[in-house]
């Protein structure tokens, strides 16, 4: 079956998108798509590290990635542009659309000679009130992630979750404790925040994610914020939220918040074995990526005959494809797996 | 169920022992009494067999869940658990339903009989009433093994707490036989009752591992020293004229042992020895391997008999004329013991004792651990003299000091992923030592444990990128990765493709330094076996 394929892949001109050992390459129009190695033209999906590496020549992303990126890698040469707003290289017609995964994230679709591909990033299909919603855009090939690309991760409406998050929180002030809550400092940090019930106390941040969210303010309205500093006291902290980056998680800093109770919100935590292994009392299952049946969807939606499956359960998905009648296959990428 | 369910909910969402002994105490205050009878068995190990094998529930659960079923299998070895599998793929639903947990024990108990199209229906009924936790849980009944990090002993705490009885005397009450569904909470629990406690056998005091210097425990007067004997550990008891032996597992297992029916044939009722069974051919002590061939066999037969006789090498007294002696100091209990010992060996063939070994000195233990080995022993267990028999793991009073373990330089081959708090994560490695010619690497050993869990994260994000090929849940990883694999003893063996059976291997440590050429070979491997 393999070796038909490639055959046939052989047969036809050189595939629009190519993966080669910098990142993911338009040959026809010298472009790079959140390459993984310095190269001289990049299109930045989002924000996150695996995909906005430092190193390049030229950036172009959406501009809301733009004060983002800028924030992390610095003084860099950056064009923006809009969702939906068409620019050529070489014939080649590149845009972006909105993925829905975090603020400024975005699909790059490309077009050439008619025919049209679409890589999406990391994205999801449900509506978090952060990132502007992911729009399905029609290709020919659809290169998707599929980081939860598995039939055990059923995402719930993130409204339970949210109701879940901040019951928690008013139990564990009733406890007479602190909640210290953990997420990644861009994104899940930011969408906690816009949903948390600033009525129940205050909400403290750890540095990474004050800095990070005090650059989304820009942007999009969340609630106040407090920065943990030196200065602060245990006393200050009591019955509060805490939020706080994964890696603050075990570490001297987190002392400060005693008495405390420790909560993650990640996709990974659909696993009762995940969060045990990382010693956290609750588990929120709240992810920015697709679960197993937005992935299934999101797929029909464009409508696309062929899929490349990039990082996640790869393997598994694009054989589920193909017994739907897809021709799919997986790439090796060098975006993070674990990475919620 | 629900309340049950939302007990393992809350269970689950904390770390903190003290809250979980609290909310299953709670539970025990309020739940129907035969709910927390199936609750205690439960979680002491004794859920109801399993009335549906594993492959048909796989079956049922893609079939309701709708998806073929090589991708159940898939989501299985990620998630590497097959109840919350079958929890988490199946579609989310509407209705409910009130049964109870003990209703739900029977239904399980009686569907065991029941024909391949019943049992289908009757989980695709129950499945589709319950939400997340309570599939979990179901599934989990069917299953077994609940580890929801709550051991028995915390169980028995938490008992204590909601009927105010003491924790030790329940601890006796919850050991031993007992049906879940013949015996009520206050036949159990509340009711004194001497019939009962014919078969009993009391709650093991267990040592820990002696991690300090031997010097530092003090003055060497007060310490008793034996060998640690690598058998079973087991209570012999002699009461009303009939034997019972349990294995430390709470597992009766006198048919297994008909030698030692020579214990009740001259010893006097009232007894309940403490020690290890041993495998004795050739009038000598044996290894585990040998002893091996009697676990698990029910039904021994004469040549195995003659083959791998047992004995057991006792060390301790618990009873004595019927009466509970666990209070007594152990140079007490044991001098008790020596009496008996004096006055049975010439009749009972099967009762050793376990010397004490004389010694003024820690120099002189250090060096009679040194060569443990060559006797059949572990190491050394050290008792303090004036120490009560306790019960469960307790610090302080018995410490075990084994040997220092073989070890060995291996190569990381195969990595799978693992169960429980490692699912997702490759954590289950095979290791391979290179053959004379330094050409190719046979597979020597699996180890699971050993490494820190950042150690694991890190080797894990290293065999994502570097594996060569795919066997289902197992993956080849390119060879470059030396680890210390260390284990406990060695032999000879036939069922091994390197020609060599190790036991409890685990990872001393990542040798990063090493170089794969460095790794060690086969032979160095064999040199180990002892002569």
């Amino acid at each position: 079956m393999n070796s038909i394929l490639y055959i046939l892949v052989l047969s036809m001109s050189t595939p629009l998108l190519i993966f080669n050992d910098k990142g993911i390459y338009c040959t026809a129009a010298n472009v790079y798509i959140d390459a993984w190695k310095p190269v001289d033209n990049v299109i930045i999906t989002h924000g996150h590290a695996d995909h906005s590496r430092w190193g390049h020549q030229r950036y172009i992303t959406h501009h809301h990635n733009i004060p983002i990126i800028k924030h992390r890698l610095g003084d860099i040469e950056v064009v923006g542009v809009d969702y939906g707003e068409t620019f050529s290289v070489n014939n080649v017609k590149f845009s972006l659309h909105p993925a829905g995964h975090i603020i400024g994230s975005s699909q790059v679709r490309v077009e050439h000679k008619g025919e049209v591909w679409v890589f999406t990033g990391d994205y999801k299909l449900d509506d978090d009130g952060v990132a502007k919603p992911y729009e399905s855009v029609s290709c020919h090939t659809f290169i998707s992630e599929c980081t939860f690309g598995l039939p055990a991760f059923n995402w719930r409406p993130q409204k339970e979750v949210f109701e879940e998050i901040n019951q928690w929180w008013l139990s564990n002030q009733e406890e007479g404790r602190t909640s210290v809550l953990f997420g990644y400092s861009l994104g899940k940090a930011q969408r906690l925040l816009k949903h948390l019930n600033p009525d129940i106390g205050k909400i403290y941040t750890h540095g990474a994610i004050e800095n990070m969210t005090d650059v989304c303010r820009q942007l999009v309205e969340f609630p106040a914020t407090e920065l943990i500093t030196r200065d602060t006291t245990k006393k200050d902290l009591h019955g509060h939220m805490v939020l706080a980056p994964p890696s603050a998680h075990g570490s001297t800093w987190i002392r400060k918040m005693t008495p405390y109770v420790t909560g993650s919100a990640s996709g990974w935590m659909t696993f009762r074995g995940a969060r045990r292994r990382r010693a956290i009392d609750q588990g929120f299952v709240l992810s920015d990526h697709c679960d197993w049946n937005q992935l299934l969807e999101a797929v029909k939606n464009t409508g696309c005959e062929k899929v490349i499956c990039t990082h996640g359960y790869t393997d598994i998905f694009a054989k589920y494809l193909r017994t739907l009648g897809y021709d799919a296959r997986t790439e090796k990428t060098q975006y993070e797996e674990q990475e919620d | 169920m629900k309340a049950f369910a939302q007990l393992i909910k809350t269970i689950d969402s904390t770390n903190k022992t003290n809250k979980k002994v609290d909310a299953l105490a709670d539970y025990f205050s309020t739940a129907p009494n035969n709910d927390k009878v199936w609750t205690i068995a439960i979680l002491s190990h004794r859920r109801p067999p399993r009335p549906v094998n594993t492959t048909l529930l796989r079956e049922f659960a893609s079939a309701l869940a709708d998806i073929p079923l090589w991708l159940f299998e898939e989501s299985y070895h990620i998630v590497g658990d097959l109840a919350e599998t079958i929890a988490l793929v199946l579609p989310n639903v509407e209705s409910s339903t009130d049964k109870s947990l003990s209703s739900f024990c029977e239904d399980l108990l009686a569907l065991k009989a029941e024909s391949e199209a019943t049992k289908k229906a009757y989980l695709t009924e129950h499945w589709t009433q319950m939400d997340y936790y309570e599939r979990f849980v179901f599934n989990k009944l069917i299953t077994g093994g609940f580890r929801i990090g709550l051991s028995q002993k915390l169980m028995t705490r938490a008992l204590a707490k909601a009927t105010e009885l003491d924790e030790d005397i329940l601890a006796y009450k919850l050991m031993g036989n007992w049906n879940p569904a013949k015996i009520t909470f206050q036949e159990l629990i509340l009711e004194e009752n001497k019939a009962d406690y014919l078969s009993k056998p009391y709650p093991f005091y267990l040592a820990y591992a002696l991690e300090e210097n031997i010097s530092d425990l003090g003055n060497p007067a007060d310490w008793s020293a034996e060998h640690k004997w690598d058998g079973i550990r087991s209570q012999v008891i002699i009461r009303d004229g009939e034997l019972f032996v349990w294995s430390r597992g709470e597992e009766l297992v006198t048919d297994k042992y008909p030698e030692f029916e020579e214990f009740v044939e001259h010893m006097p009722d009232g007894i309940v020895l403490d020690g290890e069974i041993l495998a004795y051919p050739n009038n000598e002590i044996g290894s585990f391997k040998d002893l091996q061939t009697r676990i698990g066999r029910k039904n021994v037969s004469k040549k195995l008999l003659e083959k791998t006789p047992v004995i057991l090498k006792v060390y301790d007294l618990l009873e004595l004329k019927g009466e509970d002696i666990r209070e007594k100091p152990l140079a007490w209990r044991r001098q008790e013991l020596e009496k008996l010992y004096k006055k049975f060996q010439n009749k009972i063939s099967v009762f050793h004792l376990s010397e004490e070994i004389k010694f003024n000195e820690w120099e002189e233990l250090i060096a009679e651990r040194e060569h443990a080995r060559e006797i059949k022993s572990e190491g050394l267990m050290l008792k303090k003299k004036n120490a009560h028999y306790g019960v469960g793991r307790k610090k302080g009073d018995w410490w075990k000091w084994k040997s220092d373990p073989f070890s060995i330089d291996g190569v990381l081959t195969y990595a799978m992923r693992g169960h429980g708090r490692r699912s997702n994560l490759f954590t289950d490695y095979t290791f391979g030592l290179w053959d004379d010619e330094k050409k190719e690497l046979v597979t020597f050993a699996k180890a699971y444990s050993g490494l820190t869990d950042k150690e694991f994260k890190e080797l894990d994000a290293w065999i994502k990128k570097n594996t060569l090929d795919r066997f289902g849940p197992v993956r080849s990883v390119t060879p470059h990765h030396v680890f210390e694999v260390a284990f406990e003893g060695i032999a000879k063996s036939k069922r091994h493709k390197s020609g060599v059976a190790t036991r409890f291997p685990r990872i001393l440590r990542w040798r990063k330094d090493k170089k794969l050429e460095e790794a060690n070979t086969l032979s160095d491997l064999k040199a180990l076996i002892p002569k």
